[in-house]
C-alpha cells in the first residue's frame, strides 16, 4: 500500500474530527492497558522473564545469518521449502506463483502484518486469485477496503454500530430482519459466512510470530482458531514472515511466550499457539500437503548493527500503542501505513523511507511509557530521537522549525545575553496576561492558544528564581 | 530457482556485512551449534513447581479461568460415561468425532449404544470431537495436542465442542517438560507435523474489545482429566 505518513499532520486532524474513532479509542486506555497490568502482577518473575527475552533476542540477532541457515536446514529435512525475499516485490512474487503453480483461485488468510507489508491482498486480486481474511479485525477491514489501525487488534477503529453496518451492505444473502446489533451476534454471523471459505480455499497463507532454528518450526499465536482452520484444511500452506522472527529453541520461544500474550491482551496465554512444521506426514490423516516459508527482509537487515537494531526485537505485542498518548487519541490510521504507535514510528521510517514517514518520530510526548511497558525493552524514545536527528541532518525539517532551532541555539551559547532575552520575555508575559494570569492569545503560539489558555510565568525566570533560593 | 539462490545470499550477505562478521568463522558456529544442541532451560515461573495434586488442581483452576470446563474421572474406562453426560447436559446429538487413538478406541463405547462413534478428520457437520491430549501444562491450563492419525488436528478446530482427555500423569509444570516429552519420543529437533497448544476455547475481542467465545474455533472446551484423584 501506498504510505501517507507524510501527511501525518492532516491525517490527526482528521481522526480529531471522527466521531466514531474518538469513541472505539475510548476503550483502550481501561481494556489493554488495565489487563496488562494485572497479568504482570499476577507472574512475579514477568520482569525477570523480559529481561532473558531480550538476551535470547540479542544473542539470536548476533548470529541471524547462521541461525536462519539453520532453520531453512530443518524445513527442508521436514519436507517443507523455504523461500528467500529481499524486497516486497519479491515475496508478493513468490506468493502469487505458488498460487499460480497450484491453480488456486480462493485464498484464505489469518493474519498477518507481514501481509499487509508486502501488499499481498492486492497483488492476489490482480492475477484473479482472491484472498479472503478470516481473523475477524481483518475480516472486517477487508470489507471496508482499509488498513489495520493496530497490530493485534486491526479493526479497534470501529464500533459495532459500523460493523452492523458493514455485515448489511455485504451479506445480502441474509435476512434484512434479523439482528445483529451486539458483538455475538455479529461474531455469529462472521462465523457463519467464514465456515465455508476455509472448506474451500486452495491455499491458506498465515503469518508467523516465531521460528524455531531448532526444529524448523513456525509458530503463530491467535485467539480465534481461524489461523489454525486457515493452514489445516486447504492443500498448501504459506508462511509469510520476515528474517528476524527466529529464536534457537524450543525452551527459547516458550521465554518469549510468556511475555507476549501478557504484554498483549492481558492474558496468561493465547487461546491457541499452534508449531507446524514441513506438510503433513505420509500417515496424518489432514493438514497440507505442500508447505512454503517465506522469509521477507524488507530492509530489516540494514537495520542491523545501527542505531535501530534494538528495534528487531519487537515481538508485535502492541503494549506500546495501547499504553501511548498519541496513539489513544488519534489511533493507528493517522500513521499513513501498516505499523502505527511508537513501534511504527520507529519501523516505518526503517521500511519507508525518512523522506515518507518524517512526521511519525515527532508524534511523541515523549514520556516513555512505550518504553517501560516493551516486553523486549527496547529504546523506543531513543530511536524515534536518533530518527529526528536525520530529518534535521537531511533537512526534511520545515523551514521555520529550522530558524527557530538556529535562533534559540545562537541564543543559548550567549549566557548573558540569553538571561536579558528571557529576563525581558517573563516580565512582559507576565505584564500581558494582567490578573488572570492567563493569555489568550500569545503570539507564534497559535496552535497552542487556540484550545487553551497560556498560564502566565512568575514574571521571574527560572535563573533569577534559582539565584534568590541559594542567596535566600 | 536461480532467483531463489540469488535472493538467499543477498539477505544473507546483508546481514553478513551488517554484522561484519564471516558466515565461516568456526567460533560463531560453534556458538551457535551448541545453543541449538544444549537448548538449555531458562527462567521457568515458580508457579506450577508444586507436588502431584496440587499441580493438577492448578491445572484444573487455570482450565476455568480460561473459560474451559473440566471433570475428573477415575480411569479411562469411565471416559464414554462422561462424553454422554456432557452430550446431554448441552442437548446435542449423539455423534462424536475421533481420531484412532488406540486407547480411546479400546474403551466400553458399547455401554453407550445410542452414541455414533465417527473416525477421521473433521467434517463441516460434525458438532462435537473428542481428542487424547498428548499433556497439559498447569502454568496456564494449557493443553497440548500433536498432529497424527491418533489427533488429526482438524479435530481441535472445526467442531463447536471440543471435548479432550488428559491422564493425570500428563499433566506438567511447564512447556519446558512437554518439549522435554516430545524430543523423548521423536528424537532431537524433531516434530510431528503440528502441535497445537491449546488454552481455552476459542475467543476474539475485535468488537469494541468485547470478549466472544466462540469466534471461529470451539465454543466449548471440555477437559477429562483421567486418575488426578
Amino acid at each position: 500500500m501506498q504510505p501517507t505518513s507524510h501527511a501525518f499532520k492532516e491525517n490527526v486532524a482528521r481522526a480529531f474530527n471522527d466521531a466514531n474513532l474518538q469513541q472505539a479509542l475510548k476503550k483502550v486506555p481501561t481494556g489493554f492497558v488495565e489487563k496488562r497490568a494485572l497479568a504482570r502482577e499476577r507472574l512475579p518473575e514477568f520482569d525477570a522473564l523480559r529481561d532473558e527475552g531480550i538476551a535470547i533476542k540479542r544473542h539470536t540477532l548476533t548470529n541471524l545469518d547462521l541461525y536462519l541457515e539453520a532453520y531453512e536446514r530443518k524445513v527442508q529435512e521436514s519436507g517443507g521449502h523455504v523461500h528467500w525475499a529481499p524486497t516486497a516485490a519479491d515475496a508478493r512474487q513468490i506468493i502469487v506463483d505458488i498460487c499460480k503453480r497450484r491453480g488456486a483461485r480462493l485464498v484464505t488468510k489469518g493474519k498477518s502484518m507481514v501481509s499487509e507489508e508486502i501488499g499481498l491482498n492486492a497483488a492476489l486480486e490482480a492475477e484473479g486469485i482472491r484472498p479472503v481474511e478470516t481473523d475477524l479485525g481483518e475480516y472486517l477491514i477487508q470489507l471496508r477496503g482499509e488498513t489495520p489501525s493496530h497490530i493485534i487488534a486491526p479493526a479497534i477503529h470501529l464500533t459495532k454500530q459500523q460493523v452492523e453496518a458493514d455485515f448489511r451492505r455485504v451479506h445480502t444473502e441474509l435476512p434484512p430482519e434479523r439482528v445483529i446489533s451486539e458483538p455475538p451476534e455479529l461474531v455469529a454471523e462472521a462465523r457463519a459466512m467464514l465456515r465455508q471459505k476455509y472448506l474451500d480455499a486452495d491455499i491458506g497463507i498465515t503469518g508467523a510470530n516465531f521460528l524455531i532454528a531448532e526444529t524448523g518450526s513456525s509458530v503463530i499465536v491467535t485467539n480465534e482458531g481461524n489461523g489454525d482452520l486457515t493452514q489445516s484444511l486447504p492443500k498448501v500452506h504459506i508462511v509469510i514472515t520476515s528474517i528476524e522472527k527466529v529464536v534457537p529453541t524450543l525452551e527459547d520461544v516458550s521465554t518469549i511466550l510468556r511475555v507476549l500474550a501478557r504484554s498483549a491482551t492481558g492474558q496468561e496465554f493465547s487461546s491457541y499457539t499452534t508449531f507446524s512444521t514441513g506438510p503433513r506426514r505420509p500417515e496424518d490423516p489432514d493438514g497440507p500437503e505442500e508447505y512454503h516459508v517465506v522469509l521477507l527482509d524488507n530492509g530489516r537487515s540494514a537495520m542491523l548493527g545501527t542505531n535501530f537494531e534494538d528495534m528487531l526485537r519487537c515481538i508485535r505485542c502492541g503494549a506500546c500503542l495501547n499504553h501511548c498518548p498519541v496513539y489513544q487519541a488519534v489511533g493507528g490510521h493517522a500513521y499513513g501505513w501498516v505499523y502505527s504507535g511508537p513501534m511504527g514510528a520507529v519501523l516505518t521510517p526503517s521500511l519507508v523511507g525518512i523522506d515518507e514517514a518524517a512526521p511519525l518520530p515527532n508524534a511523541s510526548t515523549f514520556c516513555g511509557r512505550c518504553e517501560e511497558v516493551c516486553p523486549m525493552r527496547i529504546p523506543l524514545p531513543k530511536m524515534m530521537r536518533h530518527w529526528r536527528e536525520r530529518e534535521f541532518e537531511r533537512h526534511l525539517t520545515p523551514s521555520t522549525v529550522r530558524q527557530g532551532l538556529s535562533l534559540w541555539a545562537w541564543l543559548a551559547a550567549r549566557p548573558g545575553l540569553y538571561r536579558k532575552v528571557t529576563g525581558l520575555a517573563a516580565r512582559s508575559l507576565r505584564l500581558l496576561a494582567g490578573r488572570k494570569r492567563r493569555l489568550r492569545h500569545l503570539p507564534l503560539a497559535s496552535g497552542w492558544t487556540r484550545y487553551r489558555d497560556f498560564p502566565a510565568p512568575e514574571g521571574k525566570t527560572f535563573h533569577e528564581l534559582w539565584k534568590e533560593r541559594r542567596h535566600g | 530457482m536461480a532467483d531463489d539462490l540469488r535472493n538467499r545470499s543477498t539477505i544473507l550477505g546483508t546481514i553478513r556485512r551488517a554484522l561484519v562478521a564471516s558466515g565461516d568463522d568456526a567460533e560463531r558456529q560453534q556458538a551457535v551449534a551448541t545453543r541449538l544442541a544444549e537448548h538449555r532451560r531458562n527462567l521457568m515461573p515458580a508457579r506450577a513447581q508444586l507436588p502431584d495434586k496440587k499441580r493438577i488442581q492448578l491445572f484444573r483452576e487455570m482450565l476455568t479461568s480460561v473459560n474451559a470446563t473440566h471433570v475428573d474421572v477415575a480411569r479411562l474406562e469411565e471416559v464414554p460415561d462422561a462424553v454422554s453426560h456432557f452430550l446431554r447436559t448441552h442437548n446435542l446429538e449423539p455423534r462424536i468425532r475421533m481420531g484412532r487413538d488406540g486407547y480411546l478406541r479400546g474403551l466400553p463405547w458399547h455401554r453407550i449404544p445410542a452414541l455414533t462413534r465417527l473416525e477421521g478428520p473433521a467434517e463441516a457437520e460434525d458438532e462435537c470431537s473428542l481428542s487424547r491430549a498428548f499433556g497439559g501444562v498447569a502454568e496456564t491450563g494449557t493443553l497440548v495436542m500433536t498432529s497424527g492419525p491418533g489427533n488429526p488436528v482438524t479435530l481441535n478446530f472445526l467442531p463447536e465442542n471440543h471435548l479432550v482427555v488428559v491422564e493425570a500423569e500428563r499433566i506438567v509444570a511447564t512447556y519446558e517438560e512437554i518439549w522435554q516429552r516430545l524430543r523423548y519420543l521423536n528424537g532431537e529437533g524433531v516434530m510431528p507435523r503440528t502441535v497445537n497448544m491449546i488454552t481455552g476455547p476459542s475467543r476474539t475481542a475485535d468488537i469494541e474489545q468485547s470478549i466472544q467465545l466462540g469466534a471461529h474455533g470451539p465454543r466449548r472446551l471440555h477437559v477429562i482429566i483421567v486418575g488426578g484423584h
